[in-house]
């Protein structure tokens, strides 16, 4: 399993744009990628999941991946993270 | 037999079609108890496929024939069509509680519509409500195979007969065949009438009942001027819209060879016809339409549209977005004018008795200028791509615009001591819309760059009339001699400095107004978009020296706002 935690800068959180952006991103790998957000977990390949927790600026968060290409999903989440200023 | 339905004009034009009603078709059902879930679930699979086939290709038929942005909004719902949480928990619902597809799908969307409708602060949010809404429709009428009535497919002229349009059922419109919309609900700004007016066929909303009234394959004429529709209408009436509509092409025709042509009177003066903007995306309305700059660019959008304060950098990209597009033709920047009627959750401003007469726009500005410089800070520094022009709202007193020009020329020198470039060719004016700055214009006229006189306030400040109170708004008089004084005050002391006036508001797009105004020596119209080539096509017919004569009877002999209408329709019409 491939893990990583971030601390959220985008003045939205994961909301909106971001929110999509990583949902289209994460559904491009078979791996089972979850965003952990204040003990609650949810799928990153989920529109609503991600919605429903409400992360706002300055929240960490982790995101992990478990497959066959985890590595892939994980460097490419961050890819996205970070092009967009999301969080660091 | 003939009939006759009325509703609110949404979008000029003239159309003659049979009636095609798009009306929600049965989608209930009964919430049954299943043995096998296994099948349910295929089943529900199966209809969630089909939906998104179909929604592919729905979007490619709105990518065509709307664009690529409006088509946008099926990428949304083939995600939620996609999300596993949906889908998952369906299923999970279907096994659980051993219920069939149509049951399951109702409860485990329900949720979700529910938790995202609660999130009252976050609009985006409840937008993504009416998605799974409309996603939940299309896969319902799957599993109960009902149509849905698919509008993508309709290949004669008819005319829309529908409750509401949704952005999904614009989308499926082919203009081809579309020539017109009846919706029972909306106003002039519901989603339905922007689309009309976008892909320029009439339309009329509001109408209460037209889908009552109204049976598939009725021949109709819908006259989107006046907001009439004529059910099985008379041989004549059909002939007298034919006219109607072959005026009205004529006009267009008119308007549209005007686009590219300056705006000038019958004897040649040049006046300057704007547009008046609330965000970036109006500019091509502003460039279709042929205005020769922004007289009014209402910042406020920014505000009102986000959930907090919009940063500095936010505010310039949207400033630089508005000069580059205008491609160094003037734009008229107001800076925030929050308060009053418009509200925001993350400032917060006390409730007030009179908010019309209270703590808004640059009395917010001047009190917490920390939200005030950043505003400025963000149109110096786009002041370089293109013509800006920065205006102040509700001023009332001298020292009032002193304080705000101070303001500005400190971030000025603090931005160039930080060798950020700022144009020096930035006017600096502001908008006249209380009574005690129109009486005192020859003082302010020795200070400021330029004036725009902001009609709906100074008519609502003049008269002590609540413009929104139905109550006394017979008191709302463009014409009445007392407003014409005070806006002639107002350009002449302009002129006497060498400074420009101009207007922005409702009644600088009034074509009764405009004959006046022209002869009181306005210089700069600025009104909404759509209103441009219609003006432009006006001031051709108008001859400066006349329209002379016609202001200075209206402001002296006339004694009231009906005498003043008489008059100019006698101008007008020789």
């Amino acid at each position: 399993m491939e893990k990583r935690t971030y601390n959220v800068t985008a003045e939205t959180g994961i909301h909106a744009r971001p929110a999509t952006l990583l949902v289209q991103t994460a559904s491009k790998y078979n791996s089972d990628i979850t965003l952990e957000y204040k003990g609650k977990s949810v799928n990153l390949k989920s529109i609503m999941g991600v919605m429903s927790l409400g992360v706002g600026q300055g929240a960490d968060v982790t995101i992990s991946a478990e497959g066959a290409d985890e590595s892939e999903a994980i460097e490419g989440i961050d890819q996205t993270i970070k092009n967009e200023g999301m969080a660091e | 037999m003939a009939s006759q339905v009325t509703g609110i004009a949404a979008s000029d034009g003239i159309a003659q079609a049979k009636a095609y009603l798009l009306v929600e078709p049965d989608l209930s059902f009964d919430k049954k108890t299943v043995s096998d879930v296994d099948s349910e679930v295929a089943r529900l699979q199966a209809a969630i496929d089909t939906a998104k086939e179909e929604l592919v290709n729905i979007r490619s038929i709105a990518a065509e024939s709307l664009g690529e942005e409006e088509a946008q909004v099926f990428d949304a719902h083939t995600m939620v069509l996609s999300d596993p949480d949906l889908i998952d928990q369906t299923n999970t619902v279907i096994k659980d509680q051993q219920i069939n597809a149509e049951a399951a799908l109702q409860q485990t969307s329900d949720m979700f519509i529910n938790m995202f409708e609660a999130m009252e602060d976050n609009p985006y949010m409840q937008e993504r409500a009416a998605d799974i809404r409309d996603v939940r429709k299309r896969v319902m009428s799957h599993l109960l195979n009902v149509k849905l009535p698919t509008p993508a497919t309709i290949d004669e002229e008819v005319i829309i007969i529908a409750e509401d349009l949704t952005p999904s059922d614009t989308a499926q419109l082919n203009k081809q065949f579309v020539k017109a919309f009846v919706t029972n609900v909306g106003g002039r700004t519901s989603h339905s009438a922007i689309m009309a007016r976008s892909l320029e066929i009439p339309a009329i909303v509001g109408t209460n009942n037209i889908t009552e009234m109204v049976s598939e394959g009725d021949f109709l004429v819908v006259d989107g001027m006046e907001g009439d529709v004529f059910i099985d209408p008379s041989e004549e009436t059909k002939e007298t819209y034919k006219k109607k509509a072959a005026d009205f092409e004529a006009l267009k025709q008119e308007w549209e060879r005007l686009k590219d042509e300056k705006s000038v009177t019958k004897d040649g003066k040049h006046v300057e016809l704007a547009a008046n903007i609330g965000t970036p995306k109006d500019l091509k309305g502003v460039l279709e339409n042929g205005g020769e700059a922004v007289g009014l660019y209402r910042t406020e959008f920014l505000y009102m549209d986000s959930k907090e304060l919009p940063s500095e950098d936010d505010q310039y990209a949207a400033y630089k977005a508005v000069l580059e597009g205008m491609d160094g033709k003037p734009v008229v920047v107001r800076t925030m004018d929050i308060g009053g009627d418009k509200e925001l959750s993350y400032l917060e401003l006390p409730k007030e008795m009179n908010p019309f007469l209270g703590y808004r726009a640059i009395r917010v500005s001047l009190d917490q200028d920390n939200i005030f410089r950043t505003q400025l800070r963000a149109l110096l520094r786009a002041s370089v791509h293109g013509t800006l022009r920065i205006m102040f709202p509700m001023i009332a007193t001298l020292p009032e615009f002193r304080a705000a020009k101070a303001i500005l020329e400190e971030e000025k020198a603090k931005l160039t001591a930080d060798n950020v470039e700022v144009a020096d060719d930035i006017q600096v004016g502001i908008m006249i819309e209380i009574p005690a700055a129109a009486v005192l214009a020859d003082q302010f006229a020795k200070e400021v760059d330029f004036f725009s006189i902001g009609t709906n306030d100074l008519i609502q400040y003049t008269m002590a009339a609540d413009r929104m109170n139905e109550r006394v708004s017979y008191l709302y008089q463009p014409y009445n001699p007392s407003i014409l004084r005070l806006i002639k005050n107002v350009i002449d002391a302009a002129h006497k400095e060498g400074k420009w006036a101009g207007m922005c508001g409702e009644m600088a797009g009034d074509q009764t107004a405009v004959p006046l105004l022209v002869g009181l020596g306005l210089d700069e119209f600025s009104m909404s978009a759509t209103s441009v080539l219609k003006t432009r096509s006006l001031l051709t017919h108008l001859d400066t020296n006349e329209m002379k004569e016609l202001s200075e009877k209206a402001l002296n002999e006339c004694t009231t706002s009906e005498e003043v209408v008489a008059l100019v329709e006698q101008y007008t019409a020789q």
